[in-house]
Order: structure tokens, then C-alpha cells, then sequence
């Protein structure tokens, strides 16, 4: 049973981690993986994630699908949030259950890499100078990081 | 059919969606991303650069080959930059 949520609020990646152990006593590792928003050494006010509502939520749930069918894991959690965020705020969480953490920590980057190239999401950078930094550039290395699982 | 445009392709178009009615004679992605060049300098800024441009057809991402026939609603967008 997997939960995939796409929100403007935030989110707490310890009681989302704990949701997935709750009451079980079969769940031998937990990985979890928050990603922030960082300042760009001072530079950056906030970011502003827009988002494709219905596919970015239909594009998380493909990928856990590819997730659970790669790796026998427990539970999945993905939250993704959408809107202006500050710097040392959080933006996205991954966290996977599974019988042992070499399948957790598979799953867990597996769906990073994936979320990060095939789920409809773009960053706009608002800089702290009030000049727009503009749209973040998809990167070359996100695509190899991708591109490595289907070997 | 429904077009709807993310990110800087939105920008550039200066909207998020329409209604668009491409002739019988645009029959894949590619074709449209054409057609929809010559409704004015806008659209050709948008998809001045055809490769980088990705398409998803009713939600799910598609190549530029992809036949346009039965969709419902397109989307153009640059590629993604969430996580």
C-alpha cells in the first residue's frame, strides 16, 4: 500500500517514515530520503515548483508501480509539494520498507531518479537581488542517474 | 482537442491551455508542434527548439511520432525539473 501525495503544505518525513513500521513487526529496514531547497550560497529567495495536477500524481503512482515490481518492498511513501518555497524548507520525500535495506535502498533511489526525470514538475528560481532567476535547466546528470536502471 | 503548456512554454505562449483544431492532415506530435508554429511568433519562440520539447498525450508522456488522433488533451512542456 503505497502513499503518493502532491501538496502545497509541508510535510513530516518522521511520522510518514513511522506510518510505514506502525503496528508491524515484519519490516526489517526503513529508508528515507528528503530532498530541500537550498539557498545557492545566498543568492536564492525562493523556488516556485509548478506542476501538471493528475499526471504528476499519475506519473508518482507509475513509478512506485515500476518500484514494487523491481524489488519485493513493504510500503512506499512519496510526498512531492508544489508552490514557492524558501530555502532549508523540504520539497520532496521518499521513504520504502522492505525485509532488508538492500531492496530499501534500491526502491528509494530508484524512485528519486525516476521522479526526478518523468514526473511533471519545473522549478523556477526567484533570486534574492529581485531579479528572476528563471527556469531550472533539466540536467544531463539526472538523466544518466535515470538511465542507469534500465541496463 | 485541449493543448495545455508548463513552465517556460507557457511563458512563452502567454497561456496555459486552449481549444486548438488542427486539420485532418496533422496527424503526430511533430506535425502539431508545426502547425501550431504558424499561428504566430509566440508559439514559433516556444518551439524554436522542436527536440527539447516533451509531450504528453491524455497524462502520459509520449514521443514526437506519436499519432494525435485520439487524443483529448495535449500537453507541451520542457523537460522536468521536480525532486
Amino acid at each position: 500500500m503505497a502513499t503518493i501525495r502532491v501538496q502545497a503544505e509541508d510535510f513530516d518525513p518522521a511520522a510518514e517514515a513511522a506510518a510505514l513500521t506502525d503496528g508491524r513487526t515484519d519490516v526489517g529496514a526503513v529508508v528515507t530520503f528528503t530532498g530541500l531547497c537550498r539557498d545557492e550560497g545566498g543568492v536564492l529567495e525562493t523556488l516556485e515548483l509548478e506542476h501538471y495536477p493528475g499526471m504528476a500524481e499519475g506519473e508518482l503512482a507509475r513509478i512506485v508501480k515500476e518500484a514494487e515490481a523491481r524489488w519485493p518492498v513493504q510500503g512506499v511513501v512519496v510526498i512531492h509539494r508544489y508552490g514557492k518555497i524558501a530555502p532549508g524548507e523540504r520539497i520532496v520525500m521518499v521513504a520504502v520498507s522492505a525485509w532488508h535495506r538492500s531492496e530499501a535502498f534500491c526502491a528509494a533511489e530508484f524512485l528519486m531518479d525516476f521522479l526526478k526525470t518523468q514526473a511533471p514538475f519545473w522549478k523556477r528560481q526567484n533570486l534574492a537581488d529581485g531579479k528572476s532567476g528563471g527556469w531550472v535547466e533539466g540536467k544531463e546528470a539526472d538523466d544518466k542517474a535515470a538511465e542507469k536502471w534500465t541496463r | 482537442m485541449k493543448a495545455v503548456y508548463f513552465a517556460w512554454v507557457r511563458e512563452r505562449i502567454g497561456r496555459s491551455d486552449e481549444e486548438i483544431a488542427p486539420p485532418a492532415s496533422v496527424t503526430d506530435v511533430e506535425g502539431l508542434m508545426t502547425w501550431l508554429i504558424g499561428r504566430g511568433e509566440e508559439y514559433a519562440h516556444a518551439f524554436e527548439n522542436q527536440k527539447v520539447i516533451r509531450v504528453a498525450i491524455d497524462q502520459t508522456h509520449v514521443k514526437h511520432d506519436a499519432p494525435i488522433a485520439n487524443a483529448r488533451e495535449i500537453a507541451f512542456f520542457p523537460p522536468m525539473t521536480g525532486g
